[in-house]
């Protein structure tokens, strides 16, 4: 199958379930972009997670294993107790090395990873959580030429998260979860 | 287009591995490279270096500074009990098996600073086999086989690690196992007397041994395909017919040329057994 050029990350800790489950709810199986989603969770929790987002998701539901590519139409979720990061030919590596801000998977990590490898065709969004962790890979990826989305602080259940990322990204764009729905939608190339 | 700041870092880091090749001969050209990247920034950062030049400098004119960047190249973060369903699927389905040979050999892969090591002993102490089972412990850095040896951590982790153990099915009372001492504590030098440590790199060295089990948890996902390929085959070489392989939770030899000869006993905590 052949991977895609742009890639979709997407990060969230408290609140960040519910608020990813809503965005991503309506994706459309065949969605274009490939999505990489990183939930704080608690440490050594196993992978219900996942039979969550697939019960509600149309699209292809899996956990990150190292060495497989990103593929259109599947969200990956990382795993517990790993961080997730992308290798030049869009293969996944894992690392189990120091958390970051006090995060393993770190949303930070995968960002970074993520716009190293895809540049300005990367979206990362931002969600609701009451961690510091993903607004300096969120600014990464804007300095790099992608796209910066926060949700709104107004709406997510903890502010924290996405207010970091506005307060330290001028160029961040602030949405709601209707609205990130609609922009990934028209994202979608048919 | 990518930016070209990019491109010259990997550029340089491609050179460096070359080079450390060469002047240490230790081979990093099979380790994924995202992870190198990262660790490879990362150590710039913690170093106060301005870059890759002065990194250079440092490395091949300091021996002591480049065991000090291969320490922090290679990951090097460990604790007792990880996934503790993993211990106890080794104490319930494993261990029993191991019991019925009258000397058992384990080859504990990338040992690290020990964290595992010590976890192992005492599920070998526990289950009554410690005293007839020989441990080769091994790594890439000689300076984290050293603090392996000594079994000293931090006493701020002992909590969770208590939980693990407990949840690993551990019998005793968890702090009877060390001594506590201003902020950290001694693990029994009882439990590694049958431990030998030596250095080994998983990426050049050969087998040199035959074991009953062999684990190597966490190591796998530093390496490329390739270089997977080449450990598993030291695996494969290094074990006795019947023995056990047990790598970390997100690795697999599905992939792998040796996986027709090898049963999986446990998918979830990726336990092997070679059957042929």
């Amino acid at each position: 199958m052949p991977t895609s050029s742009k890639l979709i990350v997407m990060g969230g800790s408290w609140g960040g379930i519910q608020a990813s489950l809503s965005v991503l709810k309506d994706l459309p199986a065949s969605y274009s972009i490939p999505i990489i989603l990183v939930l704080h969770r608690l440490r050594n929790q196993e992978g219900s997670l996942q039979e969550v987002f697939a019960r509600k998701l149309l699209l292809q539901v899996a956990e990150v294993e190292e060495k497989e590519p990103a593929l259109p139409g599947h969200v990956y979720l990382a795993p517990a107790n790993y961080h997730v990061l992308l290798e030049k030919d869009h293969t996944f590596s894992l690392d189990d090395s120091e958390q970051e801000n006090y995060s393993r998977p770190s949303i930070d990590v995968t960002f970074t990873s993520a716009a190293d490898v895809f540049g300005e065709n990367t979206v990362g969004i931002l969600l609701s959580g009451a961690s510091r962790d993903g607004s300096s890979g969120l600014k990464y990826i804007f300095e790099k030429g992608g796209m910066a989305v926060a949700q709104d602080p107004h709406e997510a259940e903890v502010a924290t998260m996405p207010q970091a990322a506005i307060d330290s990204i001028p160029g961040c764009s602030i949405m709601n979860v209707a609205r990130i729905k609609e922009f990934l939608l028209s994202l979608h190339e048919h | 287009m990518k930016p070209r700041a990019d491109e010259l870092f990997e550029q340089e880091v491609e050179a460096l591995i070359r080079d450390i090749h060469t002047t240490y001969g230790y081979d990093f050209s099979g380790y994924a490279r995202a992870s190198v990247y990262r660790r490879v920034k990362r150590f710039l950062g913690h170093k106060h270096l301005p870059g890759m030049d002065a990194l250079r400098e440092r490395l091949f004119s300091d021996s002591f500074f480049f065991e000090n960047f291969l320490q922090e190249i290679t990951v090097n973060v460990t604790e007792m009990f990880r996934d503790p369903t993993f211990f106890l699927s080794l104490r319930q389905h494993v261990l029993p098996i191991l019991s019925t040979y009258p000397f058992i050999k384990i080859w504990d892969a990338g040992c690290s600073t020990g964290e595992e090591l010590f976890s192992l002993a005492i599920l070998l102490e526990e289950e009554g086999l410690l005293g007839r089972t020989k441990i080769y412990a091994t790594d890439i850095n000689q300076k984290v086989l050293k603090q392996a040896k000594e079994g000293i951590f931090p006493a701020s982790s002992m909590a969770a690690y208590a939980a693990a153990y407990y949840a690993a099915g551990g019998k005793r009372d968890f702090a009877g196992y060390y001594t506590s001492n201003y902020g950290s504590v001694k693990f029994a030098s009882s439990l590694v007397r049958n431990v030998v440590f030596y250095p080994h790199n998983l990426a050049t060295d050969t087998s040199f041994n035959e074991f009953h089990l062999v684990v190597c948890r966490n190591v796998l996902i530093y390496f490329n395909r390739q270089l997977q390929e080449r450990v598993f085959n030291l695996f494969d070489e290094s074990l006795v017919s019947l023995g056990y392989l047990a790598l970390g939770k997100k690795e697999t030899l599905a992939m792998s040329g040796i996986s027709p000869r090898y049963d999986i006993m446990d998918k979830s905590n990726r336990i092997y057994r070679k059957v042929s």
